[in-house]
């Protein structure tokens, strides 16, 4: 019961928070709105029992990702900005993708029967090993390369960042 | 219960909280060679009471050019976020009274066999805690709309953000050789006395994470956020009254925190240095009695170094952080993997 009321509640925060994200017209009200959808995603993640995702979620989403958004707003001082409202294009495209979208995932939703079961405080394990497991055996290759990557941009950024300064 | 076990922790860690204030003044005064605060009370043991009436009653002032609602808000995420992480610290085991048997953590529960539940990755909720607690002085600042604040919230996020990494990486030691997030199996596996405390093999982990634990915090020598002589009071300039008290109780509850995880993690939680039996009552009573000491030592040791040392340059303080303790922390992980892959 008290699973159900805290899922309503959460996932109403969290289609709350995405649509206020698309309604502000500040930059950082947007982005703290952003951060709200992260947050309640990590409540219903716990609900599922995923303890280890729900705890990332907050870390990197939450956490890192979004403080860099709002680091970013905050160095550039982005004013409101304004919203036209009069793109056809966003109308006549938007809202059937919208429409086919949400037919998708309620399809989805009724197709797939529901689990009935439920966790107690504890009694999942985390998932930690079997994350680690996945993510230093069987995508070993993958996972470092992705480091790589992202070490690229990094040094990439640096590179951009220094021919500024010349 | 839980309800109850949340009210007492809440009002134990409040009370903590203001006479840690009574006696950072206290020895820090000592050590300045004046009293410190004498005048309510014996030995200004009211002080806190009265610094409590006077926020307040003091007037609230709403500076006109700020944002508003982030600036209502941000204190109270502040304080809010800070309060949140107690509840995964666990004190103890578990506790009897008149024939209840509770375990001593807002968040444990006692599963069906008798044992004591734990949230698996308490650590992770506790790094989120501190990841998420970058906004409270963030919007702080920005919503401010002042020099000193923007640039007091800029540094300050910056610098977080910054040792919030190598306070991560120094945790991974301990994982790594307790194999497991939760508290409490962490605290187990430190049993048997002080020779197993996992400050001797996480010596190096252990000095990362008090100088990043400082840091996050906020505190002398790394107070660069609120450096008085060049931000007048950095984050919180324009915060008056009740609002600037909430970002006070912030600060000195993070520290609060930040002793227990080195407690929990290094000194053997609430085990006592040598195995020892008393009368039940007093057994009892023990482990709550050394986490208090633990910790005591903590926040004394957070006084001691406020007394001491001046303040990092900010080129200094990033430059430590990201050539010095990051590098460390990493090669402290890399050391801890091969001595439990080879040697243990």
């Amino acid at each position: 019961m008290l699973h159900l009321v805290l899922f309503f509640i959460f996932a109403i925060i969290c289609v709350a928070g995405a649509v206020n994200l698309l309604a502000q017209r500040h930059p950082i009200d947007s982005a703290l709105s952003l951060i709200v959808v992260m947050g309640s995603l990590a409540v219903l993640y716990l609900l599922l029992g995923a303890e280890f995702v729900a705890a990332i979620q907050i870390i990197v989403y939450a956490g890192a990702v979004m403080v860099l958004f709002v680091f970013v707003i905050m160095l550039l001082n982005a004013g409101a900005e304004e919203h036209s409202g009069r793109s056809y294009v966003a109308w006549f495209l938007g809202i059937p993708a919208l429409a086919s979208l949400a037919a998708l995932v309620v399809y989805s939703l009724v197709r797939h029967e529901p689990s009935s079961r439920r966790l107690a405080l504890g009694e999942s394990q985390g998932y930690v090993s079997p994350v680690a497991h996945l993510l230093f055996k069987d995508f070993l290759l993958p996972f470092e390369v992705t480091s790589v990557l992202i070490l690229i941009a990094i040094m990439g950024a640096v590179v951009l960042a220094q021919r500024g300064e010349d | 219960m839980a309800a109850i076990k949340s009210a007492l922790v809440l009002f134990v860690l409040l009370t903590a909280v203001a006479y840690t204030v009574w006696l950072e003044r206290k020895v820090v005064g000592r050590m300045q060679n004046r009293w410190g605060p004498t005048r309510v009370g014996p030995f200004g043991l009211l002080q806190p009471l009265a610094d409590g009436i006077k926020f307040i009653l003091k007037e609230d002032l709403t500076p006109p050019h700020v944002h508003k609602s982030l600036f209502i808000l941000a204190p109270f995420l502040s304080v809010v976020l800070a309060l949140v992480s107690i509840s995964i610290i666990p004190f103890g085991n578990t506790i009897s009274i008149a024939g209840h048997t509770t375990s001593l953590q807002i968040t444990g529960a006692l599963t069906s066999n008798g044992g004591n539940g734990d949230i698996n990755i308490a650590l992770l909720i506790l790094l989120g805690v501190t990841s998420i607690a970058v906004y409270g002085v963030a919007l702080a600042g920005w919503s401010s709309n002042s020099k000193y604040s923007l640039l007091g919230s800029l540094r300050a996020s910056a610098q977080m953000v910054s040792y919030e990494l190598s306070l991560g990486l120094s945790l991974v030691g301990v994982l790594i050789l307790a194999g497991s997030f939760s508290l409490r199996q962490i605290v187990d596996k430190q049993a048997g006395g002080i020779l197993h405390w996992f400050i001797w093999p996480q010596m190096i982990g252990f000095f990362i994470y008090l100088i990043s634990a400082y840091a996050e915090t906020n505190r002398i020598p790394f107070d660069l956020p609120e450096a008085e002589t060049e931000l007048v009071a950095g984050y919180h300039t324009e915060y008056s009254a009740m609002k600037f008290a909430m970002f006070f109780m912030a600060e000195y509850t993070n520290m609060v925190t930040v002793a227990c995880v080195a407690t929990l993690l290094f000194f053997g939680g609430w085990r006592g240095p040598v195995p020892h039996q008393f009368p039940p009552i007093l057994q009892a009573l023990t482990p709550i009695f050394w986490f208090c000491v633990k910790i005591f030592l903590f926040i004394f040791l957070y006084i001691w170094v406020r007394g001491t040392l001046p303040r990092f340059r900010y080129d200094q303080l990033m430059a430590f952080g990201w050539k010095f303790l990051l590098p460390l922390a990493i090669f402290n992980i890399i050391l801890t993997s091969f001595w439990v892959a080879f040697i243990s």
